[in-house]
């Protein structure tokens, strides 16, 4: 017998026993809650819970899906209260509330040297008070996604610089096109505008600095971000009356090309092919530089699972961790077909979709990573900055107040 | 038992029985009381207790998570600087005055179905259906209605060579959509309330007022309405009630948008003490107290006029 056959046998031998020592270890309940209430998210995640079932036959698993916008207000209460073993949420500041008061198990043991090389990507998200609070299972690019037919009727090719982005802007205007459609109705879709002007503008750092309260909203470079966004307002560049539309409702200006772009998150996709768009007819491009020299940032907002402190089976549900950050399982559940997002993990393969390969491209080559406005920035900072974003969109002119309102916001939140 | 009982029945009261127990001599005082203990119990656990902790709890700044810490009355100090708090009550004041439109309204379409006509009840059920439909509903109608991009209301003022208007995206016009979206099934409420009304109307009085040579508005106004008075008292009341509990109409049409024009107080103390950005238990229970406040006076008023309608009837 050769060497290599003889270590091959003592790996499967190890691996067996390892595998039939966690068998035999778990057991009892664990308990779920999942926040992933569309149809499609909900599947997968079922499928994931019922792969990881049959690893390990002796443990009940109970699966709770919660209504996605109900599970942000329930969570308050299940984790002080009756509390699962598992439980989805989102990375950066958003965890910040739970971890401080004590809700979300450390589980720093989890990142052992080959996690954190694995997931390095969002590990800083995840990261509060030098310990990690949770495991990222998915993840999905922010950009411009664009009518690629209106581009190429009009000659226009996909910018790089803020001075072609708005040459595309005239062209578009002068054509009869809306350049841009949003819906603020529900103001976060504004927060991906600031996030992007503010990344190119100022940089990571400064965006971080800001969202975490150290900077004042009147600082100067504040100012000069909202210049910018002042220069797209002048030329006409977003829909009219976009207050009055969900993110959702802003969709059929693009799908009937009365707008030709749209600054989203990747789950945009989705609707639009399912409107009628076929990936000939749609285009996604990253945010354009605007100052030159500064390294590009982009959001990508991280969901992931935590366990409860109150929780039971604490033991399970960190196997149930490790598993949910490994690459087999990323990749499945990450695939086209299921969530139709990135998988964080780096020896994960993204599934062959022509706009998760451009934004897994962008993000690896990303300089950071920011979560989104809502997630980086305390919950209540996140609440009037936003509010005051979408009012600049319609009344530029209230920006001093805007900012003064927002700083006395900042100064309040955190103690200045 | 060792006194024979009477033959005939006692009507007397025992005037001073002192062997008779504590709830012999007082079963008149006691039983009302006795009938009313559940209900007081009830009130006093759902409603008086949950005020009073409201108003202890305006006094803390608390997460709902954490160590509530005590603040004093700075919540209340911050309400006094806040640009949506003066936002919201003066929305509260245009829904408490504009909503008041339901009444005449009401009025006006109750008198125009009290006919004989026929198929009478099927128009009367067709004014009365707002109201009985959802404000979820009645909210995503008018917020359809009102779409500048294919809402009907744009394509009839597109008739008129009238520009798209975009109300609910209009800070200045946004509050009064609302308003008039909750008129909508208001109308119908007062509309019912004055219809029973009307059937209450005594018709020999109606007769002498016309041999007398009233007729048009001398006979609403001076023998019409008197006599529906009860139900203008009523809709007067619920209609105040319903413009500040304005909240479903709100959180459907707007969200409180664009930038906070169109809160009222009571979604603006969800919004900070219950939404997905909330959290601010303390801040929202200082508004809470605020509306609270408004709607003692207004309910001591009401509570006033009844007792001395009672006692004069």
């Amino acid at each position: 017998m050769s060497t290599l056959s003889k270590s091959l046998i003592a790996v499967a031998a190890s691996a067996v026993m390892a595998v039939s020592a966690q068998a035999q270890s778990l057991s009892g309940d664990l308990r779920i809650f999942l926040d992933t209430s569309n149809p499609a998210p909900r599947a997968t995640m079922e499928e994931m819970i019922a792969r990881f079932g049959e690893m390990h036959p002796d443990l009940n698993i109970e699966t709770n899906v919660i209504d996605r916008e109900a599970y942000k207000t329930q969570i308050r209460n299940f984790l002080t209260a009756n509390a699962p073993d598992v439980a989805t949420w989102y990375a950066g500041n958003r965890m910040l509330p739970f971890v401080e008061a004590g809700l979300f198990e450390d589980v720093s043991d989890l990142w052992d040297d080959e996690m954190s090389t694995n997931l390095a990507s969002t590990k800083p998200s995840m990261t509060i008070d030098g310990a990690q609070w949770g495991v990222p299972y998915t993840y999905y690019q922010w950009g411009v996604y664009y009518r690629e037919d209106i581009f190429n009727e009009l000659g226009l090719e996909e910018p790089e610089t803020w001075d072609e982005f708005l040459a595309i802007v005239d062209t578009l205007n002068e054509n009869g096109v809306t350049p841009v459609t949003i819906g603020t109705k529900f103001l976060w879709t504004a927060g991906g505008w600031f996030d992007y002007l503010n990344l190119r503008t100022n940089g990571y750092e400064f965006h971080m600095d800001l969202t975490n309260g150290e900077i004042p909203w009147t600082d100067e470079r504040v100012v000069a971000t909202f210049e910018n966004w002042r220069t797209l307002i002048d030329r006409d560049t977003f829909i009219d009356n976009h207050a009055a539309y969900s993110w959702q409702e802003a969709l059929p200006f693009m799908v009937n090309g009365e707008a030709a772009m749209y600054l989203m998150g990747n789950f945009a996709v989705a609707p639009l092919r399912e409107a009628g768009l076929s990936d000939d007819q749609l285009g996604f491009f990253q945010f354009p530089a605007i100052v030159d020299g500064i390294p590009m940032a982009e959001d990508a907002p991280t969901d992931t699972f935590h366990i409860p402190a109150q929780a039971q089976n604490k033991e399970a549900a960190r196997e149930f961790l490790r598993f949910v950050a490994t690459p087999e399982n990323q990749t499945i559940i990450n695939g086209g077909d299921a969530l139709g997002q990135l998988p964080v993990h780096a020896e994960a393969s993204v599934d062959d979709d022509k706009f998760l390969n451009e934004g897994f491209e962008m993000l690896s080559n990303a300089y950071a990573l920011a979560q989104f406005f809502d997630r980086d920035a305390p919950a209540e900072v996140a609440a009037a900055a936003m509010e005051g974003f979408q009012q600049f969109m319609v009344q530029p002119d209230q920006l001093d107040n805007i900012l003064e309102r927002l700083e006395r916001v900042r100064q309040r939140v955190h103690g200045g | 038992m060792s006194s024979p009982a009477p033959a005939v029945p006692d009507t007397h009261p025992p005037v001073a029985n002192r062997r008779g127990s504590y709830w012999k001599r007082n079963q008149i005082a006691l039983t009302p009381w006795l009938f009313l203990a559940p209900a007081v119990f009830m009130f006093a656990l759902y409603v008086i207790w949950p005020i009073a902790q409201s108003f202890n709890l305006s006094l803390y700044r608390w997460d709902g998570l954490g160590e509530a810490r005590f603040i004093g009355l700075q919540n209340y100090e911050e309400l006094w600087y806040d640009d949506a708090f003066y936002t919201s009550l003066w929305n509260n004041v245009l829904w408490l005055v504009l909503y008041l439109l339901a009444i005449p309204a009401g009025l006006f379409i109750a008198i125009f179905l009290n006919q004989n006509v026929r198929g009478i009840r099927i128009y009367k059920s067709l004014f009365f259906f707002p109201f009985v439909i959802s404000q979820v509903v009645v909210g995503l109608v008018f917020t359809w209605f009102y779409d500048p991009s294919f809402g009907l209301l744009n394509i009839v003022l597109g008739w008129f060579g009238l520009g798209p208007v975009a109300i609910l995206a209009d800070s200045n016009l946004a509050t009064y959509g609302i308003i008039a979206a909750g008129l909508w099934p208001q109308t119908a409420y007062c509309m019912i309330l004055y219809l029973t009304g009307l059937n209450a109307v005594d018709p020999e009085q109606i007769e002498a007022a016309r041999l007398d040579g009233a007729k048009g508005w001398r006979m609403l106004w001076y023998v019409i309405l008197p006599q529906l008075r009860p139900a203008t008292f009523i809709a007067f009341v619920v209609t105040i009630i319903g413009a500040l509990r304005s909240f479903d109409l709100v959180s459907i049409m707007t969200d409180g948008g664009p930038f906070g024009s169109t809160r009222v107080l009571a979604f603006y103390m969800f919004e900070v003490a219950l939404s997905e950005y909330g959290f601010r238990m303390g801040y929202g229970a200082a508004i809470a107290v605020v509306l609270f406040l408004i709607m003692l006076v207004y309910i001591t008023f009401f509570l006033v006029k009844m007792y001395r309608d009672e006692r004069a009837g």
